[in-house]
C-alpha cells in the first residue's frame, strides 16, 4: 500500500458560492469584449458602422483594441486569402485566454463567392471559430446579433472561477 | 501630335519591328515585336511624351500561337493622349525585356505578370511573386490553370 496522493478536483464544485462566482467572472467577461479588430475586406465597413454612432457598440462594453495582447475576440472580417494565413495565425496566438473567434460574413464562415485558388474557403479551416455571421456583409444588427450571441456562450460556461485560479478548466456547454 | 502621326514617326524608325496597326472608336493600337521592345517605349517617352504607363498587362490566348500578348497603355499626361503597344510572346520562349528603366511603375505590373501568367522579363531588378504566396507552384491566371485550385475538386454547377 503506497501513499495516496489527494486527488485535485477537476472543478470547485457547483455549490451556490462557486456558481455565483462564475457568473460573476462570465458577467466582467461578456460585458467587456475587447475585439481584435481584424478587418480584411467590406465586412471591415459593417464592424465600422456596427462601432459608428448609430449602432453602437461601446455601450455594451465592446471596444476595439488594436493589439492582440489586449484583446479577447477577434473578429475575423473579410475575405482571407492562403497568403493571408499564416499572419492571422500569428496574431491568434498571441492573444491571451480566454479569447473567442468570430468569423463575420460569408467569406469568413466559407469562402463566400470566391470559390477559388487563393480564398481559404472559412476561416475554421485553421481557427477555432466560436459564432458565424452569415451575410455579405452582414448588417450592423446581424453583426450585433452574432455578438451577443457570443455573450450568451459566455454567460453559459461553468467553472470560470476555478479556471481563472488554477482549478480545473472551463466547461463549456455544447448545446 | 495625333495618333496618325505618332504611328508614321514609329513606323519611320521602327519599320521592321511593327506588325499590325488598328485603330478602332479612337483607339489605336500598335503591335510590335518583342525584341527591341525597350527601344521603342523609351522612343514613345522621350519624343511624343508618353510619360505614364497606365497598364502593362498579359493576356493569354490559348491555342493561338504566339500564346501570350503583353500589353502597354500609354498615356501622355499633358496633352492627355493615349495608346497601347502589344507585343507577342511565345509559349516555349516566354521572356521580354524589362521597360522598368523606362517607366518605374512597370517594375510591380511585370512582378504581376510574371506571378499570374509565367511570362518572364529580363533584366528586371526584382522578378518575385507579388500576389500569390511566395512559394505558390504555378501561374494562376493561365486558361489552362482550375478556377478552384490544384488541390481541390472543380465547381460542379447548381446541384440542386
Amino acid at each position: 500500500m503506497g501513499i495516496e496522493q489527494p486527488t485535485i478536483p477537476k472543478t470547485l464544485g457547483s455549490g451556490f458560492v462557486t456558481t455565483s462566482l462564475d457568473k460573476l467572472v462570465n458577467w466582467s467577461r461578456a460585458s467587456s469584449m475587447w475585439p481584435m479588430t481584424f478587418g480584411l475586406a467590406c465586412c471591415a465597413i459593417e464592424m465600422m458602422a456596427t462601432g459608428a454612432a448609430r449602432f453602437d457598440l461601446d455601450r455594451m462594453g465592446i471596444l476595439f483594441r488594436a493589439s492582440p495582447r489586449q484583446a479577447d475576440v477577434i473578429i475575423i472580417a473579410g475575405t482571407v486569402t492562403k497568403k493571408m494565413v499564416p499572419v492571422i495565425k500569428t496574431v491568434y496566438e498571441q492573444m491571451p485566454e480566454p479569447r473567442y473567434v468570430i468569423a463575420m460574413g460569408a467569406c469568413a464562415s466559407s469562402g463566400g463567392i470566391f470559390d477559388t485558388y487563393s480564398t481559404v474557403q472559412g476561416v475554421d479551416e485553421f481557427l477555432p471559430v466560436d459564432v458565424y455571421i452569415p451575410g455579405c456583409p452582414p448588417r450592423p444588427e446581424g453583426l450585433l446579433y452574432g455578438l451577443m450571441k457570443l455573450q450568451d456562450k459566455i454567460r453559459a460556461e461553468r467553472n470560470t472561477f476555478g479556471a481563472a485560479i488554477g482549478v480545473g478548466d472551463v466547461i463549456h456547454n455544447r448545446a | 501630335m495625333s495618333d496618325q502621326k505618332v504611328v508614321e514617326k514609329l513606323k519611320a524608325k521602327f519599320f521592321a519591328e511593327i506588325l499590325d496597326v488598328v485603330e478602332f472608336r479612337g483607339e489605336t493600337t500598335v503591335t510590335v515585336k518583342k525584341e527591341r521592345i525597350v527601344d521603342i517605349c523609351t522612343f514613345m517617352r522621350d519624343n511624343f511624351g508618353y510619360n505614364l504607363l497606365c497598364d502593362l498587362c498579359g493576356v493569354d490566348y490559348m491555342g493561338q500561337s504566339p500564346r501570350f500578348m503583353v500589353v502597354y497603355n500609354l498615356y501622355n499626361i499633358p496633352t492627355k493622349q493615349r495608346i497601347r503597344i502589344k507585343a507577342p510572346v511565345d509559349e516555349l520562349d516566354a521572356n521580354i525585356d524589362t521597360v522598368s528603366t523606362v517607366w518605374g511603375t512597370a517594375n510591380w505590373h511585370e512582378r504581376e505578370c510574371w506571378d499570374l501568367l509565367g511570362i518572364k522579363f529580363n533584366n528586371h531588378p526584382d522578378l518575385r511573386r507579388i500576389l500569390m504566396p511566395a512559394d505558390w507552384e504555378g501561374h494562376p491566371l493561365r486558361k489552362d490553370y482550375p478556377v478552384q485550385g490544384p488541390d481541390r475538386e472543380p465547381y460542379q454547377g447548381r446541384l440542386s
